[in-house]
């Protein structure tokens, strides 16, 4: 038995067993050999097999999704037998005496940066096919190699070096019992998305990370951040004991709902939830939330290999509009760049990403990118109550150019005869110094504020929310912050337009009375923390 | 040897699709085939080849035909990509 501790990322207690799904990439050693031959046909049997594997997936596919959709399995199948692939790959064998692994993942990713860096954005997008097939060829040559996380398919804890957005995103949440990081901090996306599914995580385990093996039996105390391996039979009742009560805390909570969140002194204030995904809703109407507060509209352009359509988009912000009724839903536009990567967008690496080609700055770049996702949003617009929002505003003129785009979308869709609702709610997020000192002018401009308190924090106070050696200094409630959020509530409130707090320390429960005081009138948690807010907010008590 | 040009009318150009359509199509022909665009020259039975040529929609490409059999292939060809490319 064993205890390590890394990050408390997300609130709950999971005891099962431990599946590591590490990147391809870190497990693929370079392995001199001597027999090329064997090598060789060692790798033909391998594409022999993957290519038995892909046409048992391409006729599966093809009974339950048909033609057009299977043809991707087609495509996989001819990309492996494809010459210039397998005879790099073989080249590669002969010429440097190596395992056919390391010549099939050096292959790949050359392939996969010839699609990269084309001029195409759909050809950029099948860099990933090339990577798939890689990927599925070097399984067939070392089975005992990790997966990735799509292949559990049984209820485990799992561990990753760091939860990418996309690949969590696709993953069953039903076979996920907690997550255990390697990297991370209690502000970054991977350990967002365990608290927006309400799964417990410990992130951020750096070097203890290594203790953790395949199989092992553990326990992740989430809201300690604690992990305990191979628990002898006393801890493990303990914690089983500790698991019923957190469990009884959750059910406690759940008699708040249907109960407003209204202040001692009779303050009212609307509690929403953030999500990152359609089918977050679920987690949203159980947990009894105002609304819906933060929409990150990204999950739309991880999931897939390319841009997503305007239909594509419309029929994702539809389906969550409808199923709130007449509650708000704020959409929060593309937000990517920095952490959030895509490889089809190609986005060149930045030196300093949270102060680069980011969120709006895109969408102002390359307006067709961001007119699809207006004209989505517009014509989902009467489908319930929205609103939009903005990330990233510096300034006057940005939120001018903004508006002048959205009139010409309203202009087009009228001509086109498409119908859209006339009273959508705009706003920007307060998230950069910048915002905040011109929050006076800005107010003029817009419907509502809505502060992101993590990218605040990083700006105000020059700390890196991902760097582990200052993740000391990432506070929230700084005062430096909190005077932050004070001068943006004033001046919100001077020009008759509501502020609410997205981020992440709109949990804060010791931060709950401070927000009331200064006149925020929305906050927006996880689903999974509405509740608790809700409590907290029928104790303020404010003279 | 027999050439025709072609102009690609699928929106999206000859994307992953239609290339490979067009690949698995070729691969049933005797003859020698070779794609030639924007001073590239490819063979038109391999995938990664044609792909990488990033030819898009309303392009102009020119297919090169040779072997015994060139006739009758280039005539099934160019029925093939008015259908599917």
């Amino acid at each position: 038995m064993e205890k390590i501790n890394g990050v408390a990322a997300s609130k709950g207690i999971a005891i099962g067993k431990l599946k590591l799904c590490l990147n391809i990439e870190d497990q693929i050693v370079k392995r001199q050999i001597d027999d090329v031959s064997a090598e060789l046909s060692r790798l033909d049997k391998a594409k022999d097999e993957a290519v038995y594997e892909l046409n048992k997936v391409y006729l599966n596919a093809l009974k339950r999704v048909g033609e057009a959709k299977s043809m991707i399995f087609q495509i996989h199948i001819m990309m492996l037998q494809d010459d210039d692939y397998f005879s790099t790959i073989q080249h590669i064998i002969k010429e440097q005496k190596v395992n056919a692994e390391y010549a099939v993942w050096q292959t790949g990713k050359q392939f996969s940066n010839m699609f990269a860096n084309m001029d195409d954005e759909y050809m950029q997008g099948r860099a990933s096919d090339v990577l798939d097939i890689s990927k599925r060829l070097i399984h067939r040559l070392d089975s005992s190699l990790a997966n990735g996380l799509d292949s559990i398919d049984t209820p485990s804890i799992i561990g990753v070096t760091d939860l990418m957005p996309s690949e969590t995103v696709q993953m069953d949440k039903e076979m996920a019992l907690a997550f255990v990081t390697k990297e991370g901090s209690k502000s970054s996306h991977s350990a967002i998305l365990a608290r927006t599914m309400d799964i417990p995580a410990v992130v951020g385990l750096s070097d203890k990370f290594s203790k953790l093996t395949n199989n092992a039996n553990i326990i992740v105390d989430g809201t300690l951040g604690e992990i305990i391996i191979e628990p002898d039979e006393k801890i493990l009742a303990e914690y089983q004991q500790k698991k019923k009560d957190y469990e009884k805390y959750q059910a406690e909570l759940r008699l708040l709902k249907g109960t407003e969140a209204i202040t001692k002194n009779g303050v009212k204030l609307e509690i929403n939830a953030n999500i990152g995904n359609p089918e977050d809703v679920e987690m949203v109407l159980e947990n009894d939330a105002d609304g819906i507060g933060l929409f990150r509209s990204e999950f739309l352009y991880m999931n897939g290999n390319s841009l997503p359509s305007e239909e594509e988009q419309f029929v994702a912000y539809k389906s969550v509009l409808e199923k709130m009724g007449s509650k708000r839903v704020i959409i929060r536009t593309l937000d990517l760049g920095a952490d959030k990567q895509v490889p089809y967008l190609n986005l060149p690496h930045e030196e300093n990403p949270a102060l680069g080609y980011r969120a709006i700055r895109i969408c102002l770049d390359r307006k067709e990118l961001f007119v699809t996702q207006l004209r989505a949003l517009y014509r989902a617009s009467t489908f319930g109550k929205l609103a939009i929002m903005f990330p990233m505003i510096i300034s006057v003129d940005e939120v001018k150019q903004i508006k002048s785009i959205i009139e010409q979308v309203k202009s087009d869709l009228s001509k086109e005869g498409i119908a859209f609702s006339s009273d959508v709610e705009i706003g920007i997020m307060i998230e950069t110094p910048a915002s905040v000192m011109m929050s006076a002018e800005l107010a003029k401009e817009v419907d509502f504020f809505s502060v992101g308190t993590n990218d605040l924090t990083q700006y105000t106070l020059a700390v890196d929310r991902m760097n582990h050696s200052i993740s000391n200094m990432f506070d929230s409630r700084n005062p430096a912050v909190l005077r932050m959020l004070e001068i943006a509530a004033k001046n919100a409130k001077n020009a008759g337009i509501w502020i609410g707090i997205c981020g992440e320390s709109a949990a804060d429960t010791s931060l709950t009375d401070f927000y009331v005081k200064i006149g925020v009138s929305e906050l927006s948690v996880t689903p999974a923390s509405v509740l608790e807010l809700k409590k907290a907010v029928q104790q303020v008590d404010i003279k | 040897m027999k050439t025709f040009q072609y102009v690609v009318k699928d929106e999206v150009g000859l994307h992953a699709r239609p290339a490979g359509l067009l690949v698995k199509f070729v691969n049933s022909l005797n003859s020698d085939v070779k794609i030639e665009f924007n001073s590239k020259s490819v063979s038109a039975k391999k995938l990664f080849a044609v792909m990488s040529l990033g030819v898009k929609h309303n392009d102009k490409m020119t297919f090169v035909l040779d072997g015994a059999n060139e006739e009758d292939d280039c005539a099934k060809l160019k029925e093939f990509c008015e259908k599917n490319v």
